[in-house]
């Protein structure tokens, strides 16, 4: 740990809170307080989403050249080894192992989660499974893709499958015990008048996530076994040379797989709702609406799955079912965007850091929303499946929407954690830096797709070439906008000018009742809730909603 | 080439049909997306802060504006789900008839290509314009994907099946073929070019001869040395089938299900005989070939079994009407 910064013990404030309480080793690797069990996963998320990062740099280094940089096993195992990570050790903690593990006690009023030490539990599974998959980077890494197709990965490939695949295996636990906790935390966890339709929005979204992790996660972890199962003992599950079926694992792969696109981007809504609320000193609009989306969308993420195999040979009536439903889930995702829209109608907008990303997060996964129908509408999926097109569109959702949620969540909830305020000029810069970037990296790439350029390809053809410069540009610029928070917050955490109680007077019991940064427990008297949230006008009668 | 088209070259009959779909929906998304951009920096301009104090009033919700913004994207996108449906159902019905069958292979990594009358090439395809192709994809190894961005059309290559791809070229050219399915080391070299040619020029073509005979004839050499022969073709004890008129007819099996006597149902009674037993005949009397055969001798020995039987004519089925229209015999 030694990434891990803290704050001096002679320049710090001397009320007592999480972080100043102790400084030995021990009391971060066995401590149960969730502010830091959440900030152990912080700093483990960050270090990979740097190494996932570096592999995504090195695939757009090599794809500058039509004829490749790197030979063509290094660049398999790359793109094998970015999306690996960036899935299972980014993308599926990131939010809810750190933000939401350190704000929906404090949100709920609760002193900590339901189950302290399973939380602690959770951390140290995410690690085991983290240095198995790392074992399999540093041993030669592997090379059937994040999605280990079958019959490939069963029995062609000749690289470390069972290593990596045993990390994804057990970072499942992490996940569902994670996914577990929080279910429990707020069932039964609530303080006193913090009824289910005044839980903030963030906590609505987390639940809905839970879910999906709850009842999802087993199917993954049973499809890895699977596949172990074939590969070391030839049991004829998906090898069709063994009677098995390859198309049996795609179905099961992707039962879990599409609802984890909903782990990952629901706990991004759960942010963007609460930094629109704030920024724009309102309730957010149809609270309702935007709480219900969050549950619509986990009920029908369980029922799309069939949308990847429409190529595969699947039943036509089979893919015109799947892709009806997939139609359908765009709903609850439309609502929101509109809904969020609507709360900041005659709102007082500040343009502060979190907002930006805000507002980059409202228009970039609308893109990425809309790019989703385009692959539902099956005669065009057929042409732009395993395209870049389908990389672009799932990098607007996942790190156009998600990443910039974190971002934002990062930046807004900043002071909370560490009581201290970053240098808003910077952050500004390093906003639209990122945005730019993304813009430039990921844009080109869905005519790229449409021109038919396929996926995975570590070499290609030369009329292909001046959008793939255009989109390694994007991504130089890119590395350097997320190195540039690195770097400040870094500095903030140390030097930053020391945060009020509110600094962005916001609503919600982690700015009104919860001292900044927290103590131990949370709060300094029992919190109680008396207000519907977001209420920002100060209304003093409950209203009713829709 | 033209370097700022979004649209690649365009050499089948659903290419355009691709090409309208496509454009429907970025008419309608791409407005939808500058609304949503023009309302967050409207507002984000129109409403910022202009004082710390500001405590705009509370907007709760509006139970119509929840069910327009409902509604109408999900009217929408009913027209792009029947509209895309239809396409692909049409797309990926091959006509039953008059179709020019190739024979595909993929293997790790290039594309093996078999004509009927024998022609063989590797990663090469040639076809003539303006007739319906059928390409019967089977692949040696792994997941492929045949893809043809020219023809805005692709399909997975899946061990242990066949998978259909058709198409009707419209323009002489070369365009290029594609794996889209990772498929391990020399995936993105597994590519290759498919040149369309006037039918003269591919009737030429074809005449340039092929070094064994026609697929059917190399099919019934392997069936010779096999020793198929004896069985279903000169039996005289009634153990195995014949295979005249067979193919492409509906068989009864000794379950009493009937199934269709296609590719892949003669494909899985050579490497696995016990899995479908024709009524009245007797499991394990035929030996298993799983293993014994590679895939383009399957194919062959197919070719051979098809042409021990007389052409079918189905009757029309109504899923692939247009596209039949289409297909000039």
């Amino acid at each position: 740990m030694s990434t891990l910064v803290q704050p001096h013990p002679f320049d710090v404030e001397t009320k007592p809170n999480y972080l100043n309480v102790d400084y030995g080793w021990k009391s971060w690797l066995f401590t149960t307080d969730h502010k830091r069990i959440a900030l152990l996963y912080l700093f483990s998320i960050t270090a990979f989403f740097f190494v996932g990062g570096g592999f995504a740099v090195a695939m757009r280094v090599n794809l500058l050249f039509p004829d490749g940089l790197f030979d063509h096993d290094t660049y398999n195992k790359m793109f094998t080894m970015h999306g690996v990570i960036m899935v299972f050790f980014f993308l599926v903690p990131s939010i809810p192992a750190t933000l939401g593990n350190f704000l929906i006690p404090i949100m709920v009023g609760s002193r900590d989660l339901a189950f302290p030490r399973i939380n602690l539990l959770s951390w140290y599974i995410y690690i085991v499974a983290g240095i198995f998959t790392l074992g399999a980077v540093v041993r030669g890494g592997v090379d059937t893709g994040w999605t280990f197709y079958a019959p490939f990965s069963t029995t062609y490939s000749n690289t470390h499958v069972i290593l990596a695949a045993t990390g994804v295996f057990i970072s499942g636990f992490s996940s569902i015990l994670t996914g577990l906790n929080f279910i429990v935390t707020i069932h039964k966890m609530r303080c006193p008048g913090m009824t289910w339709s005044r839980l903030p929005l963030f906590v609505w979204s987390h639940y809905a996530t839970s879910l999906i992790q709850v009842l999802g996660t087993p199917v993954i972890a049973i499809t890895l076994v699977l596949l172990g199962l074939e590969r070391v003992l030839h049991a004829g599950i998906f090898d069709p040379n063994l009677g098995g079926d390859p198309i049996l694992f795609q179905h099961l792969f992707w039962f879990y797989s599409h609802p984890a696109v909903y782990i990952m981007i629901l706990p991004g809504m759960a942010v963007i709702s609460e930094l629109v609320a704030c920024f724009s000193r309102k309730a957010v609009f149809g609270y309702a609406f935007v709480a219900f989306s969050s549950l619509g969308i986990a009920v029908l993420s369980f029922v799309v799955w069939g949308h990847h195999l429409f190529v595969s040979g699947q039943s036509m009536y089979a893919s015109m079912v799947f892709s009806f439903l997939s139609m359908a889930v765009a709903v609850p995702s439309a609502i929101k965007v509109f809904n969020w829209t609507a709360t900041m109608f005659r709102g007082s907008i500040s343009w502060d850091t979190p907002m930006l990303y805000a507002f980059g997060f409202i228009g970039l996964f609308t893109i990425g929303g809309l790019t989703g129908l385009f692959l539902a509408t099956m005669a065009v999926d057929v042409h732009v499946t395993d395209t870049y097109f389908v990389i672009a569109h799932f990098h607007y959702v996942m790190v156009g929407g998600m990443v910039m949620a974190y971002m934002g969540g990062l930046h807004f909830w900043f002071p909370k954690i560490t009581g201290r305020l970053y240098p808003e000029t910077w952050a500004k810069f390093a906003a639209l830096v990122i945005f730019v970037g993304f813009n430039l990296t990921f844009f080109p790439q869905f005519i790229l797709g449409y021109l038919g350029m396929p996926r995975r390809y570590a070499t290609y053809a030369v009329e292909f070439h001046t959008l793939n410069v255009m989109s390694t540009a994007g991504a130089s610029i890119l590395g350097l906008g997320y190195i540039l928070p690195m770097i400040y917050f870094a500095w903030a955490w140390r030097k930053g000018p020391l945060s009020p109680q509110n600094p962005w007077k916001a609503k919600g019991l982690e700015w009104e009742q919860s001292p900044t940064p927290p103590p131990t427990f949370n709060f300094d008297h029992p919190p109680v809730v008396t207000e519907p949230a977001y209420n920002y006008a100060g209304d003093e009668e409950e209203v009713t909603h829709g | 080439m033209d370097g700022l088209s979004i649209f690649p070259e365009s050499a089948s009959t659903t290419a355009g049909q691709v090409d309208a779909l496509y454009t429907f929906l970025l008419v309608v998304c791409i407005p939808m997306t500058a609304l949503i951009f023009a309302a967050v920096f409207f507002f984000a301009i129109k409403y910022r802060r202009r004082s710390d104090l500001d405590r705009p009033k509370a907007i709760h919700g509006s139970l119509t504006l929840e069910i327009t913004w409902s509604v109408i994207p999900f009217l929408i996108m009913l027209v792009m789900f029947a509209w895309g449906t239809k396409l692909y159902f049409q797309n990926y019905s091959p006509p039953h008839a008059g179709t020019l069958d190739i024979y595909v292979t993929g293997k790790q990594w290039m594309w093996k290509i078999q004509h009927p009358d024998g022609q063989r090439e590797i990663n090469e395809l040639h076809v003539p314009v303006g007739r319906a192709v059928r390409l019967i994809l089977a692949s040696e190894d792994v997941i492929h994907s045949f893809f043809v961005p020219a023809f805005r059309l692709k399909h997975d290559v899946v061990p242990g099946s066949y998978q259909t791809y058709w198409f009707e070229a419209t323009k002489p050219g070369r365009y290029h073929i594609f794996c889209a399915e990772y498929c391990g080391t020399n995936h993105s070299r597994m590519i290759g070019w498919v040149t369309v040619m006037e039918p003269a020029e591919y009737e030429k073509w074809l005449s340039g001869g092929s070094a064994g005979g026609s697929m059917a004839e190399q099919g019934e050499k392997l069936f010779q040395q096999y020793g198929c022969v004896s069985c279903h073709i000169v039996d005289t004890q009634g153990r195995c089938p014949s295979l005249r008129n067979v193919f492409g007819r509906p068989v009864v099996l000794d379950d009493g299900r009937t199934v269709m006597a296609d590719e892949a149902y003669v494909r899985e009674s050579i490497l696995n005989p016990n899995a479908k037993i024709v009524k009245g005949y007797q499991r394990d009397i035929m030996p298993v070939f799983q293993g014994q055969i590679n895939e383009e001798g399957l194919l062959q020995l197919i070719a051979y079994v098809k042409s021990l039987s007389a052409p079918v004519v189905p009757p029309p089925s109504p899923a692939v009407k247009t596209a039949q229209a289409k297909a000039p015999k």
